[in-house]
C-alpha cells in the first residue's frame, strides 16, 4: 500500500494569502508529492520484480485527491482508495487513519514519502509505524526483498551517511529522493487507468476522529534576504564592520 | 558584310581582352571589369575561368543566374572561421584618437570598452563561426547616447554593428571587419506596465527572460519564447522578427509589436512608441525595421502586447512511426485542441539520440522502443479540468486512429519542463557534437521532411542529418553533424539546400534571418525587383550604409 498526499506542484512559486492564514492554494498547479511519487514508483518495481501481487494507492482529503489517484494509476497501480476528509488533515489523523486501512488490506508493506513538501512533517510514516507497532525503515535510497525470509534490507539516509537496517514484514518504509527516478504515466497506461477502481472511503467508517490537536496561528514568508555589497578598499571593510556591523 | 566582319573583330578583340585578364587573378582587376555593369562581383582567386566564361556584360537577370553558381565557389571557404570573399568597404573610415576621445567625453569611461578579452567574446557569434576583428565596443545607456553616437559615426564614416545578447545564428551580431560594436545590454529598464491591457513598454536591452520573470508576477507572459531566452535582447528578437517556440498561438512580432523607438543611421530619433491597439494613422513604419536585422536603425525602445497568463498549461511528448502521422496529427490537433494549442514541435530520432548522448540530466520519455519521430505538444488554457479532457479525448483518438505508437503525459510541473529540455536542448548538442552546419527554412509541411531524407542520401555517411523544428508553423531546423568543418560536405549541401527549397516556393531562412550567412542568397526566396526596392529603402535611411554592413542585402546593391 502507498500513500500518495496531493500538494502544490513543487515548481510553483509559493504566495502567502494575504491574512496570513496559509498557503494560496486556489488556481495553482497541485500535483504528486515528489516523495510519494517515489513511494509509488518502488512499490511498481517490487510488483514486477515478483515481490509484491498488488499495489494499492490510498489519498486523503477533498474531491480533487481522485485527479492525483488517477495518475498513480495511470503510472501502474492496481487500485486506488480515497479517504474523503476536510482538507487540513494532520499527520497524527492520518496516521489513524491509514492503521485502519492497513488492517483492513492487510498489504506486507506500507510505503510512504519521507515528508511531504507544503508541511515539511516528516511524521506519518513514524507515527503509524507506531500505532501498528511495525518496523519502519525511514529516509531508505535502497530497499531489497527477501522473498523467503519476509524482510526488507533498507538503506537509510542519515547525517552521518548511510545505516543499513534489515526489517522484518510487514514493516513501513518511508523514502527518500535517491531511492529512485519515477516513470512517465505513457498513454496506453492513462487510458487503461480510467477503468481501475477507486473506492471511497470516510473517516467515519474508519473510525477516526478529525480532532486536531495543532492549530496554524500564522504563515508568514521568510525575511527578503538583503543584497550583497561589493567593497571598493580594505578601509571601507573595515569601516563599515566597525560603524554598521558593530563587530571590531 | 563589312559591319559583320567589324563585329566579328570587336567581338574577338574584347575576348582576347577577357583572355588575357584571365591569367591575372587579382581582386582590384576584377572590380573593374565588372564596375563597368555598374555592379561589382566578388570572385574567388582561381576561379577565374568559371567567373569570366559566365560572365554577361548586358542583363541585369543574368547576374542572377551566374551568381547561383558563385554562391557554390563563395562559400567553398566557409569554415569554422569564416572567411567569406567580403571585401572591406574602402569608403569606411578606421578609429583614431580623436574619435575616442569623443567617445569617452560623451558615455564615460567606462561604457566605452578596448579590453581584449571582451572584445574577444564580443566579436564572435554563439556558435564560433563568424569572427570580427573590432577594436571598439560601446554600450549607451540611453537613447540619448545612441542617437549622439549614431551621428558622430555617421558624420565620420565609421561602420557599426548594433549587437544585443549575441546569440544570432546567422553572423548578423557580429563584425565582419572592424565595424564599431554598438552593444544595448546597458539600455535594460522597463518603463511601464498596463496590469489591464497588458502593454510592456522596455528598453531594447532587457533580456527575455527577465521580461518573462518580471511579467509572471503580474500574471502575464511574453509572446515569443525561445531557447536564447536567457541571453537574447528583445531589441534584437524584434530586430530578427524572431519566431520561437509559441509562435502558432500568438502570432509573430509584427502582430504583437505595438510600438518602436528607433534611431536612425544619421542619429534621428524615430518616436513610434505607440501603446494603441490600433492606430491606421499613416504608414506603419515600425514594420520596416521589425526583422530589418539593424541594417535600417537600431532599435531603443518597444512596447509589446502581452497575453494573460492562463494556469492550464498541459505538455504530451508523443512517438509516431511516419512524417504522414506526424502531419495528420498536427491536422487533428488543430482541430481537436484549437483553441488552447500553444505548440507544436517536431524532432527525428537522430536528433533525440543526439541529446540523449550530449545531455546529461535527459532521459527518453518512452524509452522502450525507438521511434522515427517524436512530437511535442503544449496546450495553455484557463480550465485545467476542461483542458485535460480535451487533450485526453485528442489524444485517445490518437491512439486508436494509429497517427500515435505511444506517449505521455506530463503529470507535474518538471515533467513537462524535462520534455521542454529535450527539444529546447538539441542546438546545444548539435554543438557538442562537433561541426554543425545549420538551416532553417520555411516549406510546405508536406514536403518538409521529404528535404532531410534527400540530404541523407546525398551526404550517404559522411555527416549526422538532423531535423527538428516548428512543425505548427511549417519551419524546418535541418542541421547537418560532421565531426569537423570540411569543405567536402559543405559542397554537397549547399546550394542544394537552397535551390531545393527555392524549387518549392520556400523561404531559405524562416526565422533566423540572413545576417552575412545568407546576404547573397536572398534571390533564392525574394525577386530581384523587390530586392532592389529593399535596397532603395535601405539607401533612403541609412545613404553611407553605416548601419550592419555587408549583411541581409547583398553588398552589391548598396555599395
Amino acid at each position: 500500500m502507498v500513500a500518495i498526499k496531493r500538494v502544490v506542484d513543487y515548481a510553483v512559486k509559493i504566495r502567502i494569502k494575504s491574512d496570513k492564514s496559509g498557503v494560496e492554494t486556489t488556481n495553482v498547479k497541485m500535483s504528486m508529492n515528489p516523495f510519494c511519487e517515489i513511494g509509488l514508483e518502488e512499490a511498481l518495481r517490487m510488483k514486477e520484480g515478483g515481490f509484491a501481487s498488488e499495489v494499492i494507492a490510498v489519498s486523503m482529503g477533498g474531491g480533487q485527491c481522485v485527479e492525483t489517484l488517477r495518475t498513480s494509476l495511470a503510472m501502474g497501480a492496481d487500485r486506488a482508495i480515497h479517504v474523503d476528509a476536510p482538507s487540513a488533515l494532520y499527520p497524527l489523523t492520518v496516521a489513524k487513519a491509514l492503521k485502519a486501512l492497513v488492517h483492513l488490506e492487510n498489504p506486507g508493506l506500507l510505503i510512504l514519502g519521507k515528508q511531504a513538501i507544503d508541511d515539511d512533517c516528516n511524521q506519518t510514516g513514524q507515527m503509524v509505524a507506531g500505532l501498528l507497532n511495525w518496523p519502519q525503515g525511514t529516509f531508505a535510497s535502497k530497499v531489497v526483498l527477501d522473498k523467503e525470509k519476509k524482510t526488507a534490507t533498507v538503506d537509510r539516509e542519515v547525517d552521518g551517511g548511510l545505516e543499513t537496517l534489515c526489517l522484518d514484514l510487514p514493516a513501513v518504509i518511508t523514502t527518500d529522493l535517491r531511492l529512485n527516478q519515477p516513470r512517465y504515466a505513457t498513454l496506453p497506461n492513462i487510458m487503461k487507468a480510467k477503468s481501475k477502481p477507486i473506492k471511497k472511503m470516510s473517516l467515519e467508517e474508519l473510525k477516526v476522529e478529525v480532532r486536531s490537536d495543532l492549530e496554524v496561528v500564522q504563515v508568514t514568508a521568510p525575511p527578503v534576504r538583503k543584497a550583497g555589497v561589493i567593497l571598493s578598499s580594505v578601509d571601507e571593510l573595515v569601516d563599515k564592520l566597525k560603524n554598521e556591523a558593530h563587530v571590531i | 558584310m563589312q559591319n559583320r566582319m567589324a563585329a566579328a573583330a570587336a567581338a574577338a578583340a574584347a575576348k582576347k581582352l577577357l583572355h588575357q585578364r584571365r591569367s591575372i587573378p587579382n581582386f582590384s582587376q576584377i572590380n573593374r571589369l565588372s564596375s563597368t555593369s555598374g555592379f561589382t562581383h566578388h570572385c574567388a582567386p582561381g576561379h577565374l575561368k568559371q567567373f569570366l566564361a559566365s560572365y554577361r556584360w548586358d542583363l541585369w537577370k543574368s547576374c542572377l543566374i551566374h551568381m547561383q553558381n558563385m554562391s557554390a565557389i563563395h562559400h567553398r571557404k566557409f569554415g569554422s572561421v569564416a572567411s567569406t570573399i567580403v571585401q572591406r568597404n574602402p569608403t569606411f573610415s578606421t578609429i583614431n584618437d580623436d574619435d575616442l576621445i569623443y567617445f569617452e567625453k560623451i558615455l564615460g569611461v567606462k561604457k566605452v570598452i578596448q579590453d581584449h578579452e571582451e572584445l574577444k567574446t564580443a566579436n564572435t557569434d554563439w556558435m564560433h563561426k563568424y569572427k570580427g576583428s573590432s577594436k571598439l565596443m560601446l554600450q549607451p545607456e540611453n537613447t540619448a547616447e545612441l542617437s549622439q553616437i549614431l551621428e558622430y559615426c555617421n558624420s565620420r564614416r565609421l561602420a557599426v554593428v548594433p549587437q544585443g545578447g549575441n546569440t544570432g545564428l546567422v553572423g548578423g551580431s557580429v563584425p565582419v571587419f572592424d565595424e564599431i560594436i554598438i552593444n544595448t545590454r546597458r539600455m535594460n529598464s522597463i518603463i511601464s506596465f498596463d496590469k489591464v491591457s497588458g502593454v510592456l513598454v522596455c528598453e531594447a536591452g532587457c533580456i527575455l527572460e527577465n521580461l518573462i520573470s518580471f511579467l509572471d508576477k503580474e500574471g502575464f507572459i511574453m509572446p515569443l519564447d525561445l531557447g536564447a531566452k536567457g541571453s537574447c535582447q528583445i531589441g534584437g528578437n524584434i530586430s530578427t522578427n524572431a519566431g520561437g517556440l509559441r509562435l502558432v498561438r500568438y502570432g509573430s512580432l509584427h502582430g504583437t509589436v505595438l510600438g518602436l523607438e528607433v534611431v536612425l543611421a544619421n542619429g534621428s530619433v524615430i518616436d513610434m512608441l505607440g501603446t494603441l491597439r490600433k492606430d491606421n494613422t499613416g504608414y506603419d513604419l515600425k514594420h520596416l525595421f521589425i526583422g530589418s536585422e539593424g541594417s535600417l536603425g537600431i532599435v531603443t525602445k518597444v512596447s509589446i502586447l502581452t497575453p494573460p497568463k492562463l494556469s492550464s498549461v498541459n505538455i504530451a511528448f508523443l512517438a509516431c512511426q511516419d512524417y504522414i502521422s506526424c502531419q495528420k496529427l498536427l491536422f487533428q490537433a488543430k482541430r481537436r485542441l484549437g483553441e488552447i494549442l500553444s505548440a507544436f514541435e517536431f524532432l527525428d530520432a537522430q536528433a533525440m539520440n543526439l541529446v540523449l548522448r550530449h545531455l546529461d540530466s535527459v532521459r527518453n520519455p518512452l524509452p522502450s522502443s525507438i521511434y522515427n519521430f517524436y512530437i511535442l505538444i503544449e496546450t495553455t488554457g484557463s480550465n485545467e479540468s476542461n483542458d485535460k479532457e480535451k487533450l485526453e479525448a485528442f489524444l485517445l483518438h490518437a491512439m486508436e486512429s494509429g497517427l500515435v505508437s505511444d506517449g505521455t503525459l506530463a503529470q507535474d510541473f518538471s515533467q513537462g519542463s524535462s520534455f521542454w529540455h529535450i527539444r529546447e536542448g538539441i542546438p546545444e548538442a548539435l554543438m557538442k557534437a562537433g561541426a554543425v552546419y545549420k538551416y532553417d527554412l520555411s516549406l510546405p509541411v508536406e514536403k518538409m521532411y521529404d528535404l532531410v531524407e534527400d540530404m541523407r542520401i546525398r551526404l550517404g555517411g559522411a555527416a549526422n542529418v538532423v531535423g527538428y523544428g516548428h512543425l505548427g508553423d511549417g519551419n524546418l531546423h535541418l542541421n547537418v553533424s560532421a565531426p569537423q568543418y570540411d569543405d567536402a560536405i559543405l559542397a554537397q549541401i549547399e546550394p542544394f539546400v537552397y535551390e531545393w527549397t527555392s524549387r518549392h516556393h520556400g523561404s531559405i531562412s524562416a526565422e533566423h534571418g540572413l545576417g552575412l550567412m545568407k546576404a547573397e542568397k536572398i534571390y533564392y526566396s525574394k525577386s530581384s525587383e523587390t530586392v532592389q526596392l529593399m535596397a532603395s529603402i535601405k539607401k533612403l535611411l541609412d545613404p553611407i550604409g553605416i548601419l550592419n554592413p555587408y549583411k541581409v542585402i547583398p553588398s552589391s546593391l548598396v555599395s
